[in-house]
């Protein structure tokens, strides 16, 4: 008998869950057939740019916009800032121009008449000194760039502290870095009479539709948006913004379509960034290296809001019984934050794990067996501690560990390992999906979900195949339009679960059903029936094809509605662990970084891809290593301007500086039985911490903010000095 | 971008006339890896861009008498192809560390050395001084990546080529074309009379006091048409340059040398930093030094530390003395061979 229930089969029992298996749409993109919005072009399109603020902080005090009008090729023009507004921050939209022509529109730009009056700016997050001055002199005007964000304290962390046997105080922290997605923001929008269709560069394709209403002036059931496929977002498109509102506009005023796509310059200036995080702390431990206290002051901003990383992950996964921590905002003329993959994880990862390994230091403790020590503070012990063997192994840390700064050899160059772990939740998002199973066995799923690039299209496929026992090419996936069923925004690593979750189990009661109908026609017990090879099995006797089964179910197909996955169905779960191992070489003449080698062990509960769960893995160290060696929006204090807001100046690695990564998947029976967990944030968390463990280890000094430029290495090396 | 019109010469003569119209704001195009992104930025908006690719002899590398001559339209990738320059290794040790097949493949020499410098405030719209409200942004503001030498005035920049200190540790002059002048070398090309005149590579940058005096002695009308470098025997040469990235990235600094080493002993040196300076900065106290003295890790060492002695730091870029430092220091031992990697 074949159990009917809800749920995915024994490890090693799917034929296609959990295998390696290549992208369905890997072809398209790769030879340039898949339309991206950025793509999307048709005849008579009128193009439109953006004027925006060079200025941090400035009052627009003229602004007009005929000559513009009367610009050739220019067909309308809209004013998205009014005279006397205040601007807070640089890239601050001002004026959109559609134009027949790219061109024309920049003419039009240059035709418009402004003029904008300084006001003093503050855009340096790690100056907490400097915005508590700044307060202080404004004494009285409404001027508040600093904010407490409260408090949390539990024990006594002076007594734990006194009592110490080694207490280590350290300053840590991260630089901002914007999103820098593939595809810039933007839209392509065309007008219908009342109805209003939208190519959005977005992940979040069900939730877009509502936020036109009030602005654009539209109803919700007339606004149709798509994006078939989306050059990464990685948290910051889940918003129809003010240049998308421009971009409807500028197609209502036209009558004609129109593409507004932000240049590289404003993506990095308004569209989004991750906040900086620095840290002071003082953490202790006892004689044998077991964690008894943290207190910390961090700061940051996450621009005019001066929000900051949260108290909630502070201090990261290791959270000692007696500890304190005190969070700062500072508002900044930057533009304000968005969810960075994993927000505020990486940097509280980075400022409180870099923490612990100077500790280590400071206690003569190998780094590897001071965290292991000390995973009773974690709350994930028993995923942590079989990751970080395995890692061990992956690392060869025994054979490579050495004090630090002890490292053999007198060349410039010097060697080093660093270790850091991190967890995330992952749960499932809410999505909804539409199943039709046709009288030929054709299958098709249905979801207003999106593919970040992650692979969504190809796990969905893989599950409905995998229930069905079916090939990937017999699967039709059609995702990324607000038409289709209602699916959550792919933020915090929730589609994989929110999707495969609905699929699975409205597959396995289709399944059912035509199983019944194949009973009934061949008189077997449909409750000995199976699906696999394209055939129904009862035990080892094939009965019949899955195109006879299909047919069973008549010319009308069967078609089943899926709703979003719940807690107690055993698909999916929440919250992994994962560690990284870095090993470095630096040359401490240059202050230049090479990674030699990244490990990466992560849990994941149930794989359903492991060749796409992989490259999450690899593309999470891989921006790990970017903001840990060179990504950082760099903020001139003296114009208030992102002065490195190109790609030029905007440093990011390439193929040459990513070393040799590792993946390991940590995914014993227990883990599998949790079911399918979100993947996408976790590797890109811990990865910064674990490199500048492995630098320290390698040059004996903690090289305090990430990235870790040629010119904080020597610094650091240089202050070490005296 | 600005609207534009696009010429297209065949001969250094008509090369001359486009460029040299009274009114007329003119561009030269060679690779256009740069002047692209000047345009693009409004950085240079000129109404005329007159694209030299068109010109036959300025591909051509020849051996002349004393040396060889090298086209100014010469791409990184055919430089490092051409047997003619087998014997210059500093130049190839440049192509090396220009990571990007697509600008190995486009840019040229001549490209390179006219490159614009890459001061971020100079490329936010500040001009070549990086001036606001006569203030000197590079000054007071963020000058991580800004000159440690040559400092003291207006000009806060580093010269952007990555050939020019090889190149002038080479000895190498350069030669100008413009407009026919009463007293300047003339030269008949397809029925039109051009000057031209060979300039030491040295002579060709200045440190402006102004916006208005650009980088290079180069006046309107006129471009660098050829370069011409010394015989190769007996010089060993070698360039290091200190990259953050191994991917397409400008170096921190850089330091290009030529050695003239016998019977184990430096005979002559030629040392030149970049990166570090308005103008590609020779170190005349380290050559000195050196001569008469064995090449080793030790005196490389000492040679170096002289030829930061007199860097001035700015108030973010005090790490760059040490970083040229070193490059002086691994140039000198790669040139002989004896860098161990």
């Amino acid at each position: 008998m074949v159990e009917r229930k809800v749920g995915w089969e024994p490890q090693g029992s799917h034929a296609l869950i959990g295998g390696e298996i290549q992208r369905v749409d890997g072809k398209v993109k790769a030879s340039g057939q898949a339309k991206y919005t950025n793509d999307i072009n048709p005849p008579g399109t009128l193009f439109a740019k953006l004027l925006t603020a060079p200025h941090a902080h400035a009052k627009l005090v003229l602004l007009n916009i005929d000559k513009a009008k009367a610009v050739k090729g220019v067909k309308s023009v809209i004013v998205m800032a009014k005279l006397g507004d205040e601007i807070r921050y640089e890239g601050w939209p001002i004026v959109a121009i559609a134009a027949e022509r790219p061109e024309f529109a920049e003419d039009g730009l240059r035709a418009i008449e402004f003029k904008f009056e300084s006001l003093p700016h503050f855009v340096d997050g790690l100056d907490l000194k400097g915005a508590v001055e700044a307060d202080l002199a404004a004494d009285g005007k409404p001027l508040k760039l600093t904010k407490s964000l409260g408090k949390s304290e539990q024990g006594d962390v002076e007594v734990a502290l006194k009592e110490a046997k080694h207490v280590h105080e350290g300053f840590y922290g991260v630089q901002t870095i914007t999103h820098m997605s593939m595809e810039p923001h933007g839209s392509h929008a065309a007008w219908d009479g009342d109805h209003l269709n939208v190519a959005l560069s977005t992940e979040n394709v069900s939730g877009t539709s509502g936020q036109y209403v009030q602005p654009v002036g539209v109803e919700a059931m007339n606004v149709n948006v798509r994006c078939d496929f989306l050059g990464s977002g990685f948290g910051s498109k889940s918003t129809v913004d003010v240049w998308d509102v421009a971009c409807a506009k500028l197609s209502k005023v036209t009558g004609k379509p129109v593409r507004l796509m932000l240049s590289r310059t404003t993506e990095m200036q308004i569209a989004g960034n991750r906040p900086s995080a620095f840290a002071e702390v003082t953490v202790g431990c006892d004689a044998e290296g077991n964690v008894t206290a943290w207190d910390s002051r961090h700061w940051g901003s996450n621009g005019l809001e001066g929000s900051i990383v949260g108290l909630d992950v502070t201090p990261y996964v290791f959270r000692p019984k007696n500890r304190k921590s005190i969070a700062t905002g500072i508002a900044t003329n930057c533009s304000p934050e968005r969810p960075w993959r994993a927000p505020h994880h990486p940097q509280a990862c980075a400022y409180t794990q870099t923490a612990l390994d100077d500790l280590a230091a400071k206690a003569g403790i190998d780094s590897l067996q001071f965290f292991t020590k000390n995973l009773n503070l974690t709350s994930l012990p028993h995923i942590y501690e079989p990751e970080l063997e395995i890692a061990a192994k992956l690392m060869d840390w025994k054979g490579k560990w050495h004090p630090r700064g002890k490292g053999a050899g007198n060349g410039p160059v010097k060697r080093g390992i660093g270790v850091a772990l991190h967890t995330w939740n992952g749960a499932a998002n809410q999505s909804n999906v539409t199943l039709k199973i046709h009288s030929d066995g054709s299958v098709e799923v249905v979801t207003g979900s999106q593919d970040v690039g992650t692979g969504t299209r190809t796990c969905i496929a893989q599950v409905a195949a995998d229930t069905f026992g079916v090939s990937m090419s017999a699967v039709k996936v059609s995702l990324g339009s607000n038409q289709f069923p209602k699916a959550g925004a792919s933020e915090g690593s929730s589609t994989i679960g929110g999707v495969t979750g609905p699929v699975r189990r409205t597959t396995q009661q289709a399944l059912w059903k035509i199983l019944d109908l194949v009973a009934i026609r061949h008189t077997v017990d449909g409750t000995t029936l199976a699906a696999r090879d394209g055939k129904v099995w009862s035990g080892d006797k094939e009965i019949c094809t899955w195109k006879q089964a299909a047919s069973l179910i008549g010319p009308m197909g069967l078609e089943l509605y899926g709703g979003p996955v719940t807690d107690d169905e055993g698909l999916t779960n929440h919250q992994v662990g994962g560690v990284q191992m870095a090993e470095v070489a630096v040359d401490t003449e240059t202050g230049v970084i090479r990674i030699v080698k990244m490990v990466a062990v992560q849990d994941a509960g149930m794989i359903v891809n492991r060749l796409l769960a992989r490259s999450q893995v690899y593309s999470g160290l891989i921006m790990g290593i970017a903001y840990s060696l060179c990504e950082e929006r760099i903020m001139d204090n003296k114009t208030g301007r992102f002065i490195n807001a190109n790609l030029n100046d905007y440093k990011l690695p390439r193929i040459g500086d990513i070393g040799d990564l590792v993946v390991e998947f940590y995914e014993p029976e227990s883990e599998y039985k949790r079911g399918v967990i979100g993947l996408s944030e976790p590797p890109v968390i811990s990865t910064g911490a674990a490199i500048s463990n492995a630098v320290a280890n390698a040059i004996g000094v903690r090289v305090p903010v990430l990235p870790l430029t040629p010119k904080r290495v020597l610094d650091a090396l240089k202050g070490a000095k005296g | 971008m600005k609207p534009f019109e696009y010429t297209r010469p065949t001969t250094e003569a008509e090369a001359v006339e486009f460029l040299g119209e009274t009114g007329v704001q003119t561009a030269i195009l060679a690779g256009g890896t740069d002047l692209t992104s000047l345009m693009r930025a409004e950085l240079a908006s000129p109404s005329r861009v007159v694209d030299l690719k068109q010109i036959p002899s300025l591909y051509q590398v020849t051996r002349s008498e004393d040396g060889i001559q090298i086209g100014a339209l010469v791409t990184l990738a055919d430089l490092v192809k051409n047997p003619l320059l087998d014997g210059y290794r500093s130049l190839f040790d440049v192509v090396d560390g220009v990571r990007s097949i697509q600008v190995q493949g486009s840019g040229t020499i001549g490209g390179d050395l006219c490159h614009l410098p890459n001061c971020w405030y100079f490329r936010n719209g500040y001009g070549l001084l990086g001036q606001e409200n006569g203030v000197s942004l590079p000054e007071t503001g963020d000058n991580r990546y800004h000159a440690i030498f040559g400092n003291e005035g207006a000009a806060k920049f580093v010269n952007a080529s990555r050939f020019a200190p090889a190149l002038m540790a080479w000895g190498t002059k350069v030669r100008i074309v413009g407009p026919a002048t009463k007293t300047g070398s003339r030269e008949r090309s397809s029925g039109l009379t051009v000057g031209a005149e060979w300039i030491p590579l040295e002579y060709f940058y200045v440190t402006p006091k102004t916006d208005r005096q650009g980088n290079t002695i180069l006046k309107p009308g006129h471009f660098v048409s050829h370069i011409w470098l010394p015989d190769a025997n007996q010089i060993s040469s070698a360039t290091y340059e200190v990259l953050q990235m191994e991917g397409l990235d400008w170096p921190l600094a850089t330091a290009s040398v030529c050695l003239n080493v016998e019977a184990g002993l430096v005979h002559d040196a030629s040392i030149v930093m970049g990166h570090v300076a308005p103008i590609p900065w020779v170190t005349e106290d380290a050559s000195r030094w050196l001569i008469g003295r064995p090449l080793n890790e030790e005196t490389a060492s000492f040679a170096a530390d002289i030829a930061v002695s007199s860097a001035r730091p700015l108030s973010m870029n005090e790490y760059k003395v040490q970083i040229v430092r070193t490059a002086v220091k691994r140039a000198l031992l790669k040139a002989i061979g004896q860098l161990n990697p």
